[in-house]
C-alpha cells in the first residue's frame, strides 16, 4: 500500500439532493449537501437516524443516484455515468464496509475476500495470494476457511474489513460499522480505520456513537439532509 | 473465469434446502424416463420383433375377426373350420395349411389343479418338423413329441423351473389333462417365445378329443411354397374366403396376417409406448423447469442483500446474471444427473429382471456416452431457459435498494 499524496479532494459533493417518494409525500432525504473530502482525511458522519446519513453515503458509493447535484470522485462525476462504469468505479476506488457485515454466507473467509477481485478478472492465484495477505495481517490466518457463521462479529467485520481492501480503493465508506460489535470489538475496528487512514486512505464512517466518532479527523453532523456544523 | 462463477455455483448449491431439491423431482422424472427409454429402446424392440421374427417369414396367420361387443356367440360370425381348411389348402401358392389351437385345459399334477395352456403338435412328420424349427422348440430335457405319440405331452420350461403344482415336472412323470392321463416326455429350452415357456404341447388328436373341438378351430397357419409371395398369397387367400363366406370387402369376419403385417403391429405396440413414455418425460420436464424458475425466484428475493452487497464491491449486472443463470443451470444439471442414475438404474433392473425371467440377453442393458452426456447437457441448458427470468430480475435490482434487503 503506497503512501499517497494527502490534501487534494477525492470526493466532491455539489448541491446534492435525494428525494424520494413516500404515498404522497416527498421524502428530503439529502437536501442539499456541499462538501470536500481530502485525500487521506477520516471523516465522521453523525447524526439522528432519517438525517439522511446512509442516503448520503450510498450516493458518495455510486450506490445510489443523486436527484439533483454533482458528485465528483477524484475528479469525475459519477452522476452521469452508465451502471456498468458505476460497478467497475465501485469495485476499483471503493471499499464498504456495513453495519451487518455482508459477508456472503457461503464463502469461507478468504473466499469472501477474493470475491471483489475475481469481479475484477484478476487471476486464481493472484486472488488467492492477496487475499491471504489482507486476512494475516489482520490476524485472520487461523480462520481462513471457516464461514462467515463460524467466526464471532468481531471476526467478521475484520474479514469485511480485508474485502474492502482487496482492490486497493482510495476510499474506505464504512457505514455503522461498530453498531452490531460490543464495544471492545468496536473500538478494534475504529483503531485499524484510523491506522488506514494514516497509510493514505480516505476513510468515510457513519456513525451515531460519538466516542467512535471522536477518532475522526473532522465531524459532519446531519440533520434533515443538511449539514448543520461545520 | 466462467469456472469461477461454477465454483460460486456449486458453493450455493451445496447449501440448499431440501424445499429446492424436492422442486426438481420433475426433472428426475424426466430425463430418467428418457434415459431408462432410450437405454432399453433398442433391447425392447429386439425383444418384440424376436418373438414375430423367430416364426419365420414364410408364415400367414389366419384369425377369427373380432366378435366386437355382446357375449360369444351373439355375433353372426362363422368361426374358422375345417370347411375353410380346406379351402385354404386348394390356392395356389400355399404349401400346407394347419389348424392351431390354443386353450386353456386343467391340469392335475401332485394333487393340485392349474389351468395351462394347451396347443396342438401336427401329426404329420413334415408339418410337425416345420413347426418346430419355425417356432424354435427345442427339448432342454427328454424329448419333442414325434408322429404316433398319442398319449404323450411336452411342457413349456416354465413346469421344469417353477414350483407350478408344488413341486417340480420332471420327464417321466404322469399328468392328468382334462381328466386324461399323460406322460411327459420331455421339458422345452426356454423360448424367447414367453407364450411357449408356460405352455403344454400335445398331440393334435389328442387336443381335438380332450377339447372336444369339433369342426372348429381358434388359428389357421399357412406355409407359403415361396415366402417371396407371401403377401400375394396373403392377398388370395383374403379373396377366396371372402367368396366362399359370400362376405364382401371390409365386412370379413376374418383376417389373414402376414410377417410383415405383425412385425407392423408389434412396432406400433412399440412406437405407442415410446409416446407415452417420451409424454411423459416432457411433462415432468416442464414441471421440473417451472420448479426451478420457482426455486430461483425465491432465492432472488432471499439474497436481495447478497446481491446488493455484490453490486458494492463491484458486480456487474453482467456478472449477478451470470452468478444466478450459472445457478440455476447447476440446479438442473444436478437433477440431470440424479435422472441419469435413477433412469440407467431402471433400465439395468428391466434388463437384469427380463434376462432372468425369460432367459439370456433378451433385453440387453446399455448406457451408451453420448445419452449420459446428451441428458446432463440438456438438464444443465433447461436449468438456464427456466432460470433466465429470475436470474436478469436479479441482475436488475438496484443496489441502495437491494442492500436494504
Amino acid at each position: 500500500m503506497a503512501e499517497r499524496k494527502k490534501g487534494s479532494a477525492v470526493i466532491e459533493l455539489k448541491d446534492v439532493h435525494k428525494y424520494y417518494r413516500l404515498g404522497d409525500s416527498v421524502v428530503k432525504a439529502v437536501d442539499g449537501i456541499d462538501v470536500k473530502i481530502n485525500r487521506g482525511d477520516f471523516v465522521a458522519i453523525v447524526g439522528p437516524s432519517g438525517s439522511g446519513k446512509s442516503t448520503a453515503m450510498n450516493m458518495v458509493g455510486a450506490l445510489d443516484i443523486a436527484t439533483k447535484g454533482d458528485i465528483f470522485l477524484d475528479g469525475v462525476n459519477i452522476e452521469h455515468l452508465p451502471e456498468s462504469v458505476l460497478a467497475q468505479i465501485r469495485g476499483r476506488k471503493i471499499g464498504f464496509i456495513f453495519q451487518t457485515f455482508n459477508l456472503v454466507p457461503t464463502l469461507t473467509a478468504l473466499e469472501n475476500v477474493m470475491l471483489p477481485m475475481m469481479f475484477q478478472r484478476i487471476s486464481l492465484k493472484e486472488r488467492q495470494a492477496r487475499a491471504t495477505q489482507l486476512l494475516e495481517e489482520i490476524g485472520m490466518r487461523p480462520r481462513l476457511n471457516h464461514l462467515p457463521k463460524e467466526l464471532s462479529g468481531g471476526e467478521r467485520q475484520r474479514v469485511a474489513i480485508a474485502r474492502a481492501l482487496a482492490n486497493d480503493p482510495e476510499v474506505i465508506l464504512a457505514d455503522e460499522p461498530t453498531g452490531n460489535l460490543d464495544s471492545k470489538r468496536g473500538e478494534e475496528v475504529v483503531e485499524m480505520l484510523k491506522k488506514l487512514s494514516k497509510q493514505g486512505k480516505t476513510i468515510i464512517m457513519v456513525t451515531h456513537d460519538m466516542e467512535k466518532a471522536k477518532y475522526a479527523d473532522k465531524i459532519y453532523r446531519l440533520k434533515d439532509g443538511k449539514i448543520v456544523n461545520r | 473465469m466462467l469456472l469461477d462463477f461454477f465454483r460460486l455455483g456449486l458453493n450455493n448449491l451445496k447449501r440448499r434446502k431440501l424445499r429446492a431439491w424436492l422442486t426438481m423431482i420433475g426433472i428426475f422424472i424426466g430425463i430418467a424416463a428418457v434415459v431408462s427409454l432410450i437405454s432399453l429402446g433398442q433391447g425392447l424392440e429386439n425383444a418384440i420383433t424376436g418373438q414375430f421374427a423367430s416364426m419365420g417369414t414364410d408364415i400367414l396367420t389366419i384369425q377369427n375377426a373380432e366378435t366386437g361387443f355382446g357375449p360369444p356367440g351373439s355375433t353372426a360370425i362363422t368361426k374358422l373350420n375345417e370347411h375353410d381348411l380346406k379351402v385354404i389348402e386348394g390356392i395356389s401358392g400355399v404349401e400346407f395349411a394347419l389348424p392351431r389351437y390354443i386353450r386353456t385345459a386343467r391340469a392335475e399334477f401332485n394333487r393340485v389343479v392349474e389351468f395351462s395352456t394347451i396347443t396342438n403338435v401336427p401329426e404329420n412328420q413334415v408339418e410337425m418338423e416345420w413347426l418346430y424349427s419355425s417356432g424354435g422348440l427345442k427339448a432342454g430335457q427328454g424329448r419333442l413329441l414325434k408322429p404316433g405319440d398319442n398319449g404323450k405331452i411336452v411342457v413349456g420350461k416354465n413346469f421344469g423351473a417353477d414350483d407350478v403344482f408344488g413341486k417340480p415336472i420332471v420327464v417321466g412323470k404322469k399328468i392328468l389333462v382334462e381328466g386324461k392321463e399323460f406322460e411327459i416326455v420331455g421339458i422345452l429350452k426356454t423360448s424367447s417365445n414367453f407364450f411357449l415357456n408356460s405352455a403344454i404341447l400335445m398331440m393334435e388328436g389328442d387336443l381335438k378329443d380332450i377339447m372336444e373341438t369339433g369342426e372348429e378351430m381358434d388359428l389357421i397357419v399357412v406355409k407359403v411354397d415361396n415366402p417371396d409371395d407371401s403377401e400375394a398369397v396373403a392377398e388370395r387367400i383374403r379373396k377366396t374366403l371372402r367368396n366362399d363366406r359370400n362376405k364382401k370387402m371390409g365386412e370379413e369376419d376374418f383376417s389373414v396376417q402376414t410377417p410383415l403385417d405383425t412385425l407392423k403391429t408389434a412396432n406400433t405396440i412399440l412406437i405407442a409406448i415410446q409416446i407415452v413414455v417420451v409424454g411423459i418425460a416432457a411433462i415432468s420436464l416442464v414441471v421440473g423447469g417451472i420448479g426451478i424458475a420457482n426455486t430461483m425466484y425465491t432465492s432472488v428475493l432471499e439474497r436481495r442483500q447478497e446481491i446488493g452487497t455484490m453490486k458494492a464491491i463491484g458486480a456487474k449486472n453482467s456478472d449477478i446474471l451470470t452468478v444466478f443463470l450459472v445457478e440455476s443451470g447447476l440446479l438442473g444439471l444436478a437433477g440431470g444427473i440424479i435422472g441419469v442414475v435413477i433412469g440407467g438404474g431402471i433400465s439395468y433392473t428391466v434388463s437384469f429382471v427380463a434376462n432372468i425371467a425369460f432367459g439370456s440377453e433378451i433385453i440387453a442393458f446399455n448406457l451408451p456416452f453420448y445419452l449420459v452426456a446428451f441428458a446432463i447437457a440438456f438438464s444443465f441448458s433447461l436449468g438456464v431457459v427456466f432460470g433466465a427470468i429470475p436470474s436478469y430480475q436479479a441482475s436488475r435490482l438496484k443496489p441502495a435498494e437491494a442492500l436494504r434487503g
